[in-house]
């Protein structure tokens, strides 16, 4: 047991540790409960910090393994690792997290049940991180499906009106993507052959050989459409988002900013990790459609939005734009794209995450999120929180200097200049799709901060008494804020570190 | 022929038969206060029985002239049983004592099915399953029926009376049939002989009586279409005798069909197969669906069973020529097996700590249940998401396995294991509904919910062996191979 093989095991189990813990507290330590859920996602937090420091930025392959034996009958085994690919989103879920009980701290949603909010919360932040450092497919498979259950309860439980139909809605969805996506893993082991005709679920271990030619074009074909459509149900590509919109707009504040900061990102994470290095053919050949599903979400989660009365949904379906451009950076099949589909993850984690708080807080004090009943004028009510989330917005609809700045800039760029294997004047017309799509989502950020931050305040809001952002809301919003503005200054904090694996991950394609 | 009987071999059995024996008699000399003394008698005899099985372990043991044999196969099953005994009289006591029942009767009816399953994975002869089959049914009709004064209670009783005695004949016949063309009972036998080469125009007749056969242990194991009795007999019957149904019953079923498929007809894969792969899309597509649509909770297990019973006949229609597959195949099936039937005790166990109050047992009056009675909420929760499949929790590998046989098989297994796995996400719908009631709904009141001890006990044993067997699946293999049959 030394740092370098049990840091990141230890740091993922952390919170496991904790919900453990919460299920023994007595109900009636409410405070202590909460209390608990910010020291174990600190705690986690803190060794996910320690892990950065200490990782190894000019080293290529994965740091901080550990292979282990875990199922010998079925050839599964403990491995994890991380990268430069699999760090920023390894941190990203343990610093949502941490704000996450920070701000539950003030207040756990109707109805209450405080122990069992934390302790699910701590169970999803467990699953979440697994995703991200699992090197054997059926230990990945595993964290995978263990975020839909307590996801299921978080909404299910803590949700406002329709909770329970948006719950099943997501558990399904994703149930239905997942299960194909096992097949394919399987499919995947039983046409591996690793020598003496043994099989292998380990991820690097398929990527070598999948590089010396071992799968065939027509069983990538096949796979492919298997695996990937688990990832794009996560991610969610459209057609396959409906699931989305119901589940944020559903969901507490902490499960909509887990949900959109760190659970969609598992999606584009199992592209870049399986799909594209495993089955290199098949990306080929599905990238075009990709890019056009991920032009066509560009475009229509901006017109959707524009049709959107309650702000929560619109956030919702800004987010399908969002991680329309993750895709699109990723069908391009370029360093430059995959690039930008990492920072245009961590960037959407950051701002999406900052505003489904923003809205969660404002539905604490007005009780609605429809734009029509809040009426505008939240300026002048509420200054501060006012001038976040429109800062916010401002920062989700790309503005150079803040973070959501370049993940699209750079995604576009890439569909400027696609793989060989591509076809260039199809790219760049995805390209101008999403040109127009980031003009349309300027609209509507700009369009919804009118409609809700500018005019007058309506009679009905005036004799209310709202608290501006409080002080446990500040504290977990800054970190954010500052993050946001960090990476739009400074991409390369972000950049640095992906571009040595996204470079050898390229060597696949011959780009 | 050798007829010294092996007394080691049928200890577990007679230790077994002399309880069942005793309690009888006892019951006979109790006051009607003391009645419920017939449970602890049992229970004893039941653990006597389970130490004896555990002696066998390692022992290769074969008597009646190699009808009756212990293996490895049939001592994992024996074990199971035993335990699965356990567990339903703890279930049973309170349920028995506070209700108007013959308790004594009762339990010794219930203990001769468990004698029926403790002989059936050890029949290795027509003769022998036979009669295991018989003593597993034949005290359950009269079970089924136990609750005498509720007319429910009496159709249960019957339909499960008609459709069993139907179908015992019509395999029976079956067994005649293949008796009169191989010349022997015994399976390994009658496998040789169906191996070779039959005589011109009884090709067909071997066939079908495999049919007929088949047929018969179809309606055990509630596949589609001899499912009908089920869900009205387990509505009907006492919830710890649908308990035993559902589970030990079943489990018997599949233990006498895995014997005659893997060991007697494994020559004629070609005609089966796909017979199996029909039985099993339609048991597990039919049992989803219509389970959709219950509103009582015993009905959404009977139906959340059959659609089990699908899954776990998947693995037959896997069988091949390679004996690698047909390996893994039968320990996938029989793995799923006990997974199952851990995972459907443990649902039944709270629905008898809920059965008290709710005499209908709807799902709605599960409402509210996870304040009342957090440690059995969370319980069933487990057992719901673990039927449906989801890891980190048994019935996920229970699952794996199937899939990963099948897309090992490929052809028509990929086929199957892409029907199997929309089936599971459908599952997870009706599955979902009861925590829902649990855990998003308020209750009409909040009282607390005493369930019983005894019941609580089984259920949170059930809850720790599905999280741990999910969390650490290893634990299965350290079950002795399971191919011993097979390999032959």
């Amino acid at each position: 047991m030394t740092w370098e093989n049990s840091a990141i095991t230890i740091t993922t189990l952390l919170p496991l540790a904790g919900a453990l813990v919460i299920a023994l507290v007595p109900r009636r330590y409410e405070m202590g409960v909460r209390a608990l859920g910010i020291v174990f996602t600190g705690a986690a937090l803190a060794f996910a910090i320690a892990i950065t420091f200490t990782f190894d930025y000019g080293a290529s392959g994965l740091q901080f393994q550990l292979d282990t034996s875990w199922i010998p009958a079925i050839d599964a085994r403990y491995h994890v690792g991380i990268d430069g690919i699999s760090l920023p989103l390894f941190v990203l879920t343990f610093v949502l997290s941490f704000l996450c009980a920070i701000y539950s701290w003030r207040v756990v949603p109707k109805p209450g049940k405080t122990k069992a909010f934390i302790g699910l919360m701590l169970l999803l932040e467990t699953g979440m991180a697994g995703t991200f450092i699992a090197f054997d497919l059926i230990l990945f498979f595993v964290f995978w499906e263990l975020v839909l259950v307590p996801m299921y309860f978080l909404i299910g439980i803590w949700g406002s009106a329709n909770r329970e139909y948006a719950a099943i809605k997501f558990f399904l969805y994703t149930l239905f993507g997942s299960v194909f996506m096992l097949l394919g893993f399987l499919a995947m082991f039983f046409s591996s052959d690793i020598g003496g005709g043994a099989h292998t679920f380990d991820i690097i271990t398929l990527q070598q050989y999948a590089a010396s030619g071992g799968f065939s074009q027509g069983f990538q074909l096949v796979v492919f459409a298997a695996v990937g459509l688990g990832f794009a149900v996560k991610v969610p590509m459209w057609p396959f988002h409906t699931w989305l919109p119901d589940a944020h707009t559903e969901a507490p504040t902490i499960g909509s900013v887990l949900l959109a900061g760190v659970m969609l990102k598992m999606g584009g994470y199992g592209f870049i990790r399986i799909a594209l290095p495993i089955l290199p053919y098949g990306a080929q050949k599905y990238a075009p459609w990709i890019g056009l599903l991920a032009a066509i979400a560009i475009v229509y989660a901006a017109l959707a939005c524009l049709a959107q009365k309650d702000l929560k949904r619109l956030i919702a379906f800004s987010s399908v734009g969002h991680m329309g451009f993750v895709m699109l950076g990723i069908a391009t099949l370029t360093t430059i794209g995959i690039n930008a589909a990492i920072f245009g993850m961590v960037a959407h984690g950051l701002i999406t995450g900052m505003l489904f708080f923003c809205v969660g807080s404002l539905y604490d004090r007005y009780h609605t999120r429809e734009i029509a009943e809040i009426g505008g004028g939240v300026m002048q009510k509420l200054p501060y929180l006012g001038g976040v989330f429109a800062f916010v917005a401002i920062a989700s609809l790309g503005l150079p200097g803040l973070a959501g700045f370049w993940g699209e800039v750079m995604a576009l760029l890439s569909s400027f200049s696609p793989a060989q294997s591509l076809s260039t004047p199809l790219f760049r017309a995805f390209m101008i799709a999403g040109g127009i799509g980031t003009i349309l989502t300027a609209g509507y950020f700009l369009w919804m901060l009118q409609r809700v931050n500018m005019g007058t305040l309506p009679e009905k809001w005036k004799s209310e008494v709202f608290g501006d952002i409080a002080a446990v809301e500040w504290v977990s919003w800054v970190p954010l804020l500052l993050g946001i503005v960090a990476l739009g200054l400074f991409p390369s904090l972000l950049t640095d570190v992906t571009q040595a694996p996204v470079n050898s991950l390229l060597g696949l394609f011959g780009a | 022929m050798n007829q010294a009987i092996d007394y080691t071999a049928i200890l577990p059995e007679l230790i077994l038969a002399g309880t069942i024996i005793l309690v009888l008699v006892v019951d006979a000399f109790l006051s009607p206060a003391h009645k419920w003394m017939a449970m602890p008698l049992a229970f004893a005899g039941v653990v006597a029985s389970l130490i004896a099985t555990l002696t066998l372990i390692g022992d290769d043991r074969s008597t009646f002239g190699g009808a009756f044999v212990v293996d490895e196969f049939a001592l994992l099953f024996k074990v199971f049983f035993l335990s699965v005994a356990l567990l339903v009289l703890l279930v049973s006591f309170r349920y028995f004592r506070e209700g108007r029942f013959y308790q004594g009767e009762f339990y010794f009816l219930i203990l001769t099915s468990f004698l029926g399953c403790l002989l059936m994975p050890s029949s290795r002869d027509l003769l022998m399953l036979f009669i295991s089959l018989e003593l597993v049914s034949a005290p359950g009709f009269v079970l089924a029926a136990f609750r005498k004064s509720d007319p429910r209670s009496n159709e249960a009783g019957i339909k499960f009376f008609l459709f069993g005695v139907l179908s015992t004949a019509v395999m029976l016949y079956g067994m005649s049939l293949i008796y009169g063309l191989t010349g022997s009972l015994n399976l390994v036998e009658i496998g040789r002989v169906l191996a070779g080469p039959l005589p011109q125009g009884r090709e067909t007749l071997a066939l079908a009586s495999i049919l007929f056969i088949v047929a018969g242990f179809a309606f055990k194991v509630s596949a589609v279409p001899f499912q009908f009795w089920a869900p009205d007999t387990y509505e009907g019957s006492p919830v710890p005798v649908a308990a035993f149904l559902a589970t030990a019953s079943k489990a018997a079923g599949f233990a006498g069909l895995l014997q005659l498929m893997f060991v007697a007809f494994p020559a004629q894969y070609e005609f089966w197969t796909p017979i199996f792969a029909v039985l099993s899309i339609l048991t597990m597509t039919i049992g989803n669906f219509v389970a959709l649509q219950q509103r009582q909770v015993v009905r959404l297990l009977a139906y959340s069973s059959i659609a089990q019973a699908g899954y776990m006949l998947l693995p037959f229609a896997l069988v091949s020529a390679n004996p690698a597959i047909n390996q893994d195949a039968f320990a996938a099936a029989v793995t799923y097996i006990l997974i199952y039937a851990v995972m459907t005790l443990g649902a039944f166990a709270v629905v008898i700590a809920m059965s008290k109050e709710s005499r209908g047992l709807l799902i709605t009056d599960f409402a509210g249940l996870s304040r009342r009675a957090p440690v059995i909420a969370v319980a069933m929760t487990v057992f719901m998401v673990s039927l449906a499949g989801i890891p980190p929790l048994a019935g996920f590998w229970a699952k794996f396995l199937v899939f990963q046989v099948a897309i090992q098989r490929g052809g028509i297994g990929t086929a199957l294991a892409i029907i199997m796995v929309i089936n599971s996400v459908v599952s997870l719908s009706y599955y979902l509904a009861v925590p829902k009631q649990m855990l998003f709904v308020d209750g009409e009141h909040e009282r607390p919910l005493m369930p019983p001890v005894l019941v609580t006990a089984v259920a949170v044993f059930a809850t720790v062996a599905v999280v741990a067997v999910g969390v650490w699946p290893e634990l299965l293999a350290h079950f002795p191979p399971l191919s011993t049959l097979v390999g032959q």
